[in-house]
């Protein structure tokens, strides 16, 4: 193969084909997707709007995608929908306001695409945010005790806020409190519920 | 028709000089040519390299000890995987990969290399903006999109730095002395096209949002997955195709099987990436494209690893020696074994199992350590010394650094096969306590940090030779070869680790 002419167009064709098939047709046949009416009256999914924004963009630089995905696969494959992370199979309708979608690759932890309807408490996400072993003995997720802030206990009381710490996790010295970037991480994991039924099928 | 022969006074014009001598002082010249910028690409790589193993360590004892370096933001697990992920593939890989290619593309082109201040500018540009994107991964807000984390202004950097690859390697392709493209430079020629078109457009419609939703996924997919396969496997495999017949002394066994495995590769590479979404949120048409490419992957695949194969027949006792032959020949083996076993997983059966699990993990280190690392490593021992004009200091330091790292990787890769591949089984029976896959693990998180060390001990070993040779003054005599029985004495003429006994048989 000695022609150069040949060997160029070979090398253009071959990417710019597979770029208009992965990626230009399918932004044009998901384009159209809009929210769906749930059963409650309201539309979803919801853009994110505020703290919860400010949330999802903590949840993205603490690179918290690399250890749990947000996608439930099919029913009859793989056992997510069975271990309850999910009723249904995401749809592209669930991430149409998500630039990037955070999906995930690796489920060291579990999949977090409904985590605010299964586990809706705020404080236990504190809790397990704080020091995962509160609530999840033997948890290999990384404590992110920098998003709180340690507030001396000479005072008086616990501030508002201060977590509550179980027996052994206790500090004697100080109380800790969530700081706004604790505080909108928790808004965007509590927001993130997809369990709006969707009837099209992929 | 060549330039060269072209100057006055050159050995090449002149019939007093004879062929054999002509050939020696006009790859000399070559390589005189190619000395400052290369070795430049060559030694950031490295430091990047050190930078990396680094990172690697951290985050891998992280996933076994959690509270270890827990209370600093910027050491985090979620920032440190990305910095490590991002330090390897565009400080190490990339600027390895460059240095090589441009060294094979001039030594295959039989034309000096031209414009080394705007080599140089390429060089610094692209280090600083590694930095500067690897420190904002450790600080700043980014966007958690796999292989593309650094910020938009480094990507932006990075970009505009390649043009001047393509500048240069272009210019030399053009200064060809020879109508004959060797199949090294078919990769090649490729690679400098294709890295520039998947790093900007993947960086446009995910970073600038041209695309939205779960397409900016596919297109993410679509670059992840590009970036090793037309990006670093076309220069792994130059590196192959070049450096195992140079080593040995003969052909390439076929030429046309060269032709086929070029231009499957090129067709179904590009189309493979979307097996990364297999049930996922997206029309399943996506997905079975990536599945059917996949499978089509066997045909170049299996083309490179008869070739490769049917070349070394009868020649694998020379692997005993040649510190860039063992290099290489683990690389291209490893090429075959991860090829393979990636087609395997975009099969929907398989890939139930082995997604979201540290099998997959295996494989990436397979396909950019086992593979591309090595083959780069087996490049650098080959041409360093051509460089600089002198020998490796230290065979045991060269053997320290192929056996730390061989039983390194083979160590990472079983371990986290064994362990992802049952995390994948257990995830998928629902009677399984998620803790219990968790408690499952740690032993092989544990095998995998120790992996590291080994292969941390190996880079060391390699720093520690190029820092030698670059500070080096006095022209060495004897190359570093293994000690074995039988072992070749030095050629005359140059600095070649290979055996008297081979036929002088130049593929440039």
């Amino acid at each position: 193969m000695n022609r150069t002419a040949v060997l160029l167009a070979g090398v253009l064709l071959t990417v710019a084909s597979s770029f208009v098939g992965l990626v230009v047709i399918p932004d044009w046949q998901l384009d159209p997707l809009a929210p769906v009416q749930a059963p409650d009256g309201t539309m979803q999914p919801q853009k994110p709007t505020g703290s919860v924004a400010e949330g999802r963009a903590i949840y993205s630089e603490l690179g918290c995608i690399y250890c749990h995905s947000q996608q439930v696969r099919p029913r009859e494959f793989g056992a997510d929908q069975a271990r309850g992370w999910g009723d249904r199979q995401t749809h592209p309708v669930d991430h149409i306001y998500d630039a990037p979608p955070l999906l995930g690759t690796m489920r060291t932890g579990p999949d977090l695409a409904n985590i605010g309807a299964r586990q809706p408490s705020r404080s236990w996400h504190h809790l397990h945010l704080f020091d995962p072993e509160t609530t999840s003995p033997g948890s290999i997720m990384p404590p992110y005790r920098f998003l709180y802030d340690p507030v001396s206990r000479d005072g008086a009381g616990p501030p508002e806020t201060a977590l509550d710490l179980p027996g052994e996790f206790d500090d004697p010295d100080y109380w800790w409190v969530p700081t706004d970037r604790a505080e909108a991480l928790v808004d965007y994991l509590l927001s993130l519920d997809h369990s709006y039924p969707i009837d099209d099928e992929l | 028709m060549s330039e060269m022969a072209d100057e006055p006074g050159h050995p090449e014009g002149d019939p007093g000089v004879p062929p054999r001598d002509r050939d020696v002082i006009r790859r000399a010249r070559i390589d005189e040519s190619c000395r400052g910028p290369v070795m430049f690409f060559i030694l950031t790589a490295v430091v990047w390299l050190l930078v990396g193993t680094v990172l690697a360590i951290v985050a891998s004892v992280k996933m076994h000890s959690p509270e270890f370096l827990a209370n600093l933001e910027p050491l985090t697990f979620g920032r440190v995987r990305p910095a490590h992920l991002n330090t390897v593939i565009y400080g190490w890989s990339s600027l390895a990969g460059i240095g090589v290619l441009l060294w094979l593309q001039a030594r295959l082109c039989r034309a000096p290399l031209r414009f080394h201040r705007l080599l140089y500018g390429v060089g610094v540009l692209w280090n600083l903006a590694v930095a500067a994107g690897t420190i904002a991964l450790l600080t700043t807000h980014f966007n958690s999109v796999e292989w593309l984390e650094f910020p938009v202004w480094t990507a932006a950097t990075l970009g505009v730095g390649f043009l001047g690859v393509m500048v240069v390697s272009l210019d030399v392709f053009r200064r060809r002395t020879k109508h004959h493209i060797f199949v090294s430079q078919w990769y090649l020629f490729g690679a400098v096209f294709w890295f520039p078109i998947l790093y900007v457009l993947a960086n446009m419609m995910i970073h600038l949002g041209m695309a939205s939703g779960i397409a900016q996924a596919t297109a993410n997919w679509w670059f992840a997955h590009n970036v090793l396969g037309i990006w670093f496997t076309p220069i792994g495999l130059a590196a192959a195709y070049y450096f195992i017949p140079k080593v040995l002394g003969r052909p390439i066994h076929s030429y046309y099987l060269s032709l086929l495995g070029f231009w499957t590769l090129a067709l179904f590479y590009n189309w493979a990436g979307t097996h990364h979404l297999i049930g996922g949120p997206l029309p399943v048409w996506l997905t079975t494209v990536g599945t059917v490419a996949s499978m089509m992957m066997f045909i170049p695949v299996v083309t490179v690893a008869i070739n490769h194969h049917m070349t070394m027949v009868g020649h694998f006792q020379k692997l005993k020696y040649s510190p860039t032959l063992r290099f290489i020949v683990f690389g291209a083996m490893s090429y075959t074994l991860v090829s393979v076993q990636g087609s395997l997983m975009a099969l929907r059966t398989v890939n139930e199992t082995t997604h979201f699990t540290h099998y997959t993990v295996a494989h990436a280190h397979l396909g950019m350590y086992a593979f591309f690392t090595m083959a780069m490593f087996g490049s650098i021992y080959y041409l360093v010394p051509r460089l600089l004009g002198r020998e490796w200091p230290s065979a045991t330091l060269i053997r320290v650094h192929f056996w730390c790292t061989a039983t390194g990787i083979f160590l990472y890769f079983s371990g986290l096969s064994w362990g992802g591949w049952r995390q994948g089984e257990m995830m998928n029976h629902d009677t399984v306590d998620f803790q219990a896959i968790v408690d499952y693990l740690i032993p092989f998180l544990w095998s995998r940090s120790f992996a590291g060390i080994l292969m941390t001990v190996g880079h060391v070993a390699f720093a520690i030779l190029l820092w030698k040779m670059w500070r080096g003054k006095e022209p060495t005599g004897e190359p570093a070869l293994f000690p074995a029985k039988g072992a070749p004495k030095r050629e005359e003429d140059s600095l070649h680790d290979r055996p008297p006994e081979s036929k002088r048989e130049e593929s440039s």
